[in-house]
């Protein structure tokens, strides 16, 4: 499906920006405990990164991180016309009891989340499991809220909001699309 | 992947070797977990169907299917209806009146996967047919190679033993030829059909034929050693299994005039001092273990990307 462009979300100066300030957010939240920073395949995965250093360049203490791919635990596999690519999947080794906190980049319908939700029930019981994006576009089919949110927005159901990171797509912006 | 079947490598675009081992790699994963079972197949059926003997191909394939949560079942001809005549047409129909979603099929005739893929609703996998091919198998040796190796072009592979009998030799040949690497079959003269080069239908080029055991393993970077299949010969093919180690057997000095980071590779099951030396088979190059790990994570893949979405 062709994307037409709507507007430009944010600049550079603003995602680095929002990404470090959600970092201090969690720092502020988990009062000091050794955190796992985990990204969903695949923009979660430099955020989590980005998040990281920031997190151990402010209290000298660099929490783990890991990467999750949801794609073997989705309610959709059977229904959607493309065949998602399986990416690696790389989980810190016992994470039991602790404070785990789910990283992706836009929070939608919320099938992601709860998909990573059931990949995490395989890797043990967790203290906590929380939830970090960059933006929430509402249109929630399931009961899920982040805790961490870097913006929030209110979308269309035809537009499509494209979180672009430098170490995959070589910029950072983010841009609210529309399907033609 | 778009196709349904998966019969042989030689009808396997580079692209889609690739995107099955790039999905095994993600896989892998999956079985080093302390829970080793992800949710993707829950609901699919996978027969095995196997007419040959076969532990480690139907175990892998078992294991494969259960970690992705499918059911699999298996049959085999000693049990089931072919010892009572069944032909495999019909065995293939029953099973399809089963709601099947893949059958994983091994048989003494090549082609017997084609066939199935004719007459079922089902995906097909060729888990060995005949002298055909065994494309897993390939494939998981592929793997292992560029797991190793880093790469899968420019390389030299040796494959040596039992090429007439092997379907392991074949399915190799298409795959390395197709990106670019040198194999080079070695076998006596009663174990060397004429003719290799014509099974594949371009880059013949990098498919060379030998008698001699040095020029195969000079300077190679893989030695892939084929079992001596007994079972298959009903004649004499060598004067005796003293003669045959002497001269195809791979054993340390052999194994000294290959590259010095070479590895050892050999589908099993293995009759040592027959085709290999237990020190080698044992030995430090030896990756044979590693080839069985492998296995579990392509099939995961190959069942994923035919039955997944």
């Amino acid at each position: 499906m062709p994307l037409k462009l709507n507007y430009q979300l944010m600049k550079a100066e603003e995602l680095h920006h929002t990404l470090d300030h959600m970092a201090e957010e969690i720092l502020k939240a988990n009062d000091g405990r050794p955190l796992v920073l985990l990204g969903i395949q695949r923009r979660g995965v430099p955020m989590a990164r980005r998040m990281a250093m920031r997190m151990a360049a402010k209290t000298q203490r660099e929490p783990q991180i890991g990467t999750l791919d949801i794609n073997l635990y989705r309610d959709d596999l059977t229904r959607v016309a493309f065949q998602p690519v399986v990416r690696r999947t790389d989980v810190p080794p016992n994470i039991d009891d602790r404070d785990v906190v789910l990283v992706d980049d836009v929070l939608y319908t919320g099938r992601t989340i709860r998909a990573a939700l059931d990949a995490l029930c395989d890797f043990g019981r967790m203290r906590t499991i929380q939830l970090a994006v960059l933006i929430d576009r509402g249109h929630r089919e399931l009961p899920i809220e982040a805790n961490f949110t870097g913006k929030r927005i209110t979308t269309k159901d035809n537009e499509v909001v494209e979180v672009k990171l430098t170490e995959i797509d070589g910029e950072d912006a983010i841009y609210v699309m529309e399907k033609t | 992947m778009t196709r349904k079947h998966l019969l042989g490598i030689q009808d396997l675009a580079r692209e889609e070797i690739l995107e099955i081992l790039d999905t095994a790699e993600s896989l892998q994963e999956v079985s080093t977990r302390p829970i080793k079972k992800v949710p993707t197949l829950r609901g699919k059926t996978i027969i095995n169907l196997f007419f040959e003997a076969s532990t480690r191909t139907r175990t892998s394939f078992e294991i494969a299917g259960k970690r992705l949560s499918a059911d699999v079942v298996n049959v085999s001809a000693s049990t089931s209806s072919v010892s009572k005549g069944e032909t495999l047409i019909d065995t293939a129909k029953t099973l399809d009146a089963m709601a099947a979603d893949c059958v994983v099929i091994r048989h003494s005739s090549s082609g017997a996967p084609n066939t199935l893929a004719r007459l079922t609703k089902a995906s097909i996998i060729n888990a060995g047919d005949g002298a055909h091919e065994h494309p897993t198998q390939a494939l998981l040796d592929a793997f292992t190679i560029r797991v190793r190796k880093g790469r899968l072009d420019n390389l030299k592979v040796a494959v040596i033993g039992d090429v007439a009998h092997s379907r392991v030799a074949r399915s190799n040949v298409h795959l390395l030829t197709k990106f670019g690497t040198h194999v080079w079959l070695c076998a006596t003269p009663t174990l060397m059909p004429p003719g290799m080069q014509q099974i594949v239908c371009e880059n013949r080029q990098f498919v060379h034929t030998t008698n001699s055991m040095e020029e195969a393993v000079e300077g190679a970077d893989v030695v892939m050693m084929l079992r001596v299949q007994f079972e298959r010969m009903n004649e004499s093919f060598f004067p005796s299994i003293r003669e045959y180690f002497r001269y195809f057997g791979l054993t340390r000095r052999r194994v000294e005039q290959a590259k010095p980071d070479v590895i050892i590779m050999h589908p099993g099951p293995m009759n040592r001092g027959v085709e290999i030396a237990t020190d080698v088979a044992d030995g430090p190059y030896s990756v044979i273990l590693d080839q069985v790990a492998a296995g579990v994570a392509v099939r995961m893949s190959i069942l994923y990307l035919l039955l997944g979405g």
